[in-house]
C-alpha cells in the first residue's frame, strides 16, 4: 500500500507532462525525476488509471486508493474465477466419460466385433485395430516427410524458401481437418474408386506433417552449433553430421513432437468419414474401407439405440485414454529431456 | 571418415539434400494442390451459380439448385457466439496464469487447460448430445427465454440441440487455443514493462492493463483469430450438436446447419454431379476463410514472437 502512495506521484507527473501542468502547484515540489516511459508504451492507457488532478503529493485520497486496490482485487478474482469456470466442463467431461464408459467396458469390448442392433454385447475390437492401422499408415507418411522438412528448415540456409515452407506448414496446420479429408477424397478415393485404409492414413499423415516439421525445426535449432561445427571439422560429411549428430541429439524433442502429432490425429474423425469410411468387420486389406474408433463413436452416438450409446461412451473412454497417455506421456518425456539438457 | 572417397561423400550429401528439399517442397505442393483440387472439383457449381451461391437459401438435390446461405450463417453465428463466450474467459485464464497465479500452480493449471485441447472433437460431441444439450434444454434456455425472451435472439422455444449448444461446446474447445497463445504473448512482454508500471505505483491490475495488454495486443488478437479459425472449421462436435436443420432463424436456440456439418453429413452419400460440386464449393469457401484468418493470425502472433501458436491451432 505504502509503495503505491509514493509511486503514484510519478504517474501524476507524467500526466502533467502530457496534458499540461495542473494549475495548483503541489505544496512540496517533487524531487522525483521524470520516469522513463518507453516510447511504445501507449500513453499510460489514457483513461485506465484515474488519478485526480488535484490530488496532493503522496496524495490520492484514501478512498481513491482503496477503490484502485479494490478494482485490482476484483480483476484478480475474476481472472482466477475464469480459470475455475473452465475447469468445470473439463471435470464434467472426464467424469462422464469414466462414469458412463467404465460401466460398458469389458474384455469383449476389445476383442469382439460390433453386434447388429438388438443383440446385446459386442465390442469395437475392429475399430481399435483399425485406428491403430490408420495411425501406423499416417506415421509412415507424416514422420519421414515431417522430419526431413523440419531438417530443411533448420539446417539448410535458404531464407526465402524456408519462409515459404514455414508459412505453408503453419497454414496447413490451420486448415480444417474435414477439408483435408475432401482433398484426399478427390485425390485418392475418386481416382481409385474405392474408400480405403490407405486414403484414411494419408489424410491423417497430412495432418501430422506440419506439427512434426515445426517441432523438428525447433528441436534442431536447440542443438548447440558447436556440435555441428566439431563434426564438420572432423571431416564428417554433412548428411552424416545431420543424421547421426544433429537429429540424434535432438531425438528426444523430435519424438515428443511425433507423439503429440499422433495424439492429435488419433482422435480425428472428420477426415476419415469419406476416406476410410468405416466398416463392421475386421480389417481385410489396406485397399478396403476400415473401421476406426472415432468414426465408430460418431456413428453410435447419433444412432437411436441405447445399447449403442453405451458402447460409444466406452469407445470414448478408450480413445481419450489413448490420446491423453500419448500427450501427457510426451510432455513428461520432454520435460525430463529438458531437465537433463540444462 | 577422413579418408572417405570424395565422390561417395558428395553423392551422399547430394542425395540427402535432395530428399530434404523434396520434403520441404512437399509442404508447398500439398497446399497448392489442395486449393487447385477444390477449385477444380467445385468449378461446375461456381460456374452455374456464381455469387448467388453465397446468398441463396435453396438446397435442392432433386432439381440441382444450390445455395449456401444457411450453412454460412450457421457457421459464422455459432463461431462468433463461441468467441463471445470464450474470449473473456480465455483472457482471464491467460492473465491469471501469466501474472497472478502462484508460481507452483501455473504449470499444473496450464496443463489442465491444455487437456481440453487434447479431448477429441467427437467426444465433445457425445458429451454434448447426452449431457450438455439436455442441461441447456431444461435449465439454461428456459431461464434465458423467460427473462430475455422479448429479444428475438433469445426467443423460444428451447430445443437443447441447436446453435446455442454448438456454440457452448465450441467455446470450450477454443478456450485452450486462445488462452495458451495469449498467455505466451503476455509472457513475451519484457519484465521492464512490468517493473516500470509497478514503479509508477500501478496496482497489479493496472500493470496488466497498462503494460501487458497493450504490448501483447497483436499476439492476443492473433490468438483470437486462430480460435475463430478453429471454430469455423470444427466439424464433429458441431455436426452432433447444431441440429442439422437448414433454416435461418433469428433465435440462437433454434437448430441450424454449418458448412462443415453439411459436408460431414451429406458428402459420403453423393458420388458425383452438381451436388458434390456444391458441397466442395462449400469446402472451398471454408478453406479460403480459414487461410485468410490463419495468415493474418500468424503475422500478428509473429509480431509478438510467440512460438506457441503453431502447436495449438489444429481444429
Amino acid at each position: 500500500m505504502s509503495e503505491g502512495n509514493v509511486m503514484s506521484e510519478g504517474l501524476r507527473i507524467q500526466r502533467e507532462e502530457e496534458y499540461g501542468a495542473v494549475e495548483k502547484t503541489p505544496r512540496l515540489s517533487p524531487p522525483l525525476t521524470k520516469p522513463e516511459v518507453p516510447s511504445h508504451e501507449p500513453a499510460a492507457g489514457g483513461t485506465d488509471v484515474e488519478i485526480s488532478r488535484d490530488s496532493e503529493i503522496f496524495g490520492q485520497s484514501a478512498g481513491r486508493r482503496r477503490s484502485r486496490n479494490f478494482r485490482s482485487k476484483l480483476a484478480l478474482t475474476l481472472c482466477a474465477l475464469s480459470t475455475v469456470i473452465v475447469m468445470v466442463p473439463l471435470a464434467l467431461i472426464l467424469f462422464y466419460i469414466v462414469y458412463q464408459g467404465a460401466g460398458a467396458l469389458n474384455l469383449s469390448f476389445f476383442t469382439s466385433l460390433p453386434k447388429p442392433v438388438g443383440e446385446s454385447g459386442g465390442g469395437m475390437g475392429n475399430a481399435i485395430v483399425g485406428s491403430l492401422i490408420l495411425i501406423g499408415i499416417a506415421a509412415v507418411i507424416g514422420v519421414p516427410f515431417g522430419v526431413l522438412a523440419g531438417t530443411q528448415l533448420a539446417e539448410y540456409r535458404s531464407p526465402r524458401l524456408s519462409w515459404v515452407v514455414r508459412l505453408m506448414s503453419d497454414i496447413l496446420s490451420g486448415v480444417p481437418s474435414i477439408i483435408v479429408g475432401i482433398f484426399v477424397y478427390t485425390l485418392l478415393v475418386l481416382t481409385f474408386k474405392q474408400f480405403s485404409a490407405i486414403a484414411g492414413g494419408v489424410a491423417l499423415g497430412i495432418l501430422m506433417l506440419p506439427t512434426i516439421a515445426r517441432t523438428t525445426e525447433d528441436m534442431l535449432r536447440m542443438v548447440p552449433d558447436t556440435l555441428r561445427e566439431a563434426s564438420l571439422a572432423l571431416g564428417i560429411p554433412r548428411w552424416r553430421t545431420i543424421t547421426s549428430i544433429m537429429i540424434k541429439t535432438a531425438g528426444g524433442g523430435i519424438v515428443t513432437g511425433i507423439m503429440l502429432a499422433t495424439a492429435r490425429v488419433a482422435g480425428e474423425t472428420a477426415p476419415l468419414l469419406f476416406t476410410a469410411l468405416g466398416s463392421r468387420t475386421w480389417p481385410t486389406g489396406l485397399d478396403k474401407p476400415i473401421a476406426s474408433l472415432p468414426v465408430q463413436i460418431y456413428t453410435y452416438a447419433i444412432a437411436p439405440f441405447d445399447a449403442w450409446h453405451k458402447q460409444a461412451w466406452a469407445g470414448s473412454l478408450v480413445l481419450v485414454l489413448m490420446v491423453l497417455l500419448l500427450s501427457i506421456g510426451s510432455k513428461i518425456f520432454f520435460g525430463r529431456k529438458m531437465k537433463r539438457a540444462s | 571418415m577422413q579418408g572417405a572417397n570424395p565422390l561417395r561423400r558428395r553423392l551422399g550429401d547430394s542425395i540427402f539434400t535432395a530428399l530434404v528439399f523434396l520434403a520441404a517442397f512437399t509442404v508447398i505442393i500439398l497446399m497448392a494442390m489442395m486449393v487447385y483440387e477444390l477449385v477444380r472439383q467445385s468449378l461446375p457449381s461456381i460456374e452455374q451459380f456464381g455469387l448467388r451461391f453465397l446468398i441463396s437459401r435453396d438446397w435442392d438435390p432433386i432439381n440441382n439448385i444450390y445455395g449456401g446461405l444457411p450453412y454460412i450463417y450457421g457457421t459464422v453465428v455459432s463461431s462468433l457466439l463461441a468467441l463471445l463466450m470464450s474470449v473473456p474467459l480465455s483472457l482471464g485464464i491467460a492473465i491469471f496464469l501469466s501474472q497472478f497465479a502462484p508460481r507452483w500452480l501455473r504449470s499444473p493449471l496450464g496443463i489442465l487447460v491444455d487437456l481440453l485441447a487434447a479431448i477429441p472433437s467427437v467426444v465433445y460431441g457425445l458429451w454434448g448430445i447426452f449431457v450438455l444439450a439436455p442441461f441447456l434444454d431444461k435449465t439454461v434456455e428456459p431461464f434465458l427465454i423467460r427473462y430475455l425472451g422479448g429479444i428475438p435472439i433469445f426467443a423460444g422455444p428451447a430445443f437443447g440441440v441447436g446453435l446455442f449448444a454448438a456454440s457452448v461446446v465450441l467455446a470450450i474447445m477454443i478456450t485452450p487455443t486462445i488462452s495458451a497463445i495469449s498467455r505466451e504473448a503476455m509472457l513475451n512482454v519484457s519484465r521492464d514493462q512490468k517493473e516500470a508500471a509497478q514503479a509508477l505505483g500501478a496496482t497489479p491490475w493496472e500493470t496488466v492493463r497498462m503494460s501487458f495488454l497493450p504490448l501483447a495486443r497483436p499476439g492476443i488478437v492473433g490468438a483470437i483469430i486462430l480460435g475463430l479459425g478453429r471454430a469455423l472449421g470444427e466439424t464433429m462436435a458441431v455436426t452432433m450438436l447444431i441440429g442439422n436443420v437448414r433454416q435461418l432463424n433469428t433465435s440462437i436456440f433454434a437448430p441450424a446447419y454449418s458448412i462443415a456439418s453439411v459436408i460431414a453429413t451429406e458428402f459420403a452419400e453423393v458420388t458425383e454431379g452438381p451436388h458434390m460440386a456444391a458441397l466442395i464449393e462449400m469446402a472451398l469457401i471454408l478453406l479460403f476463410i480459414t487461410l485468410l484468418l490463419n495468415l493474418a493470425a500468424r503475422l500478428l502472433v509473429q509480431k509478438t514472437g510467440s512460438r506457441a501458436a503453431r502447436f495449438k491451432s489444429r481444429s
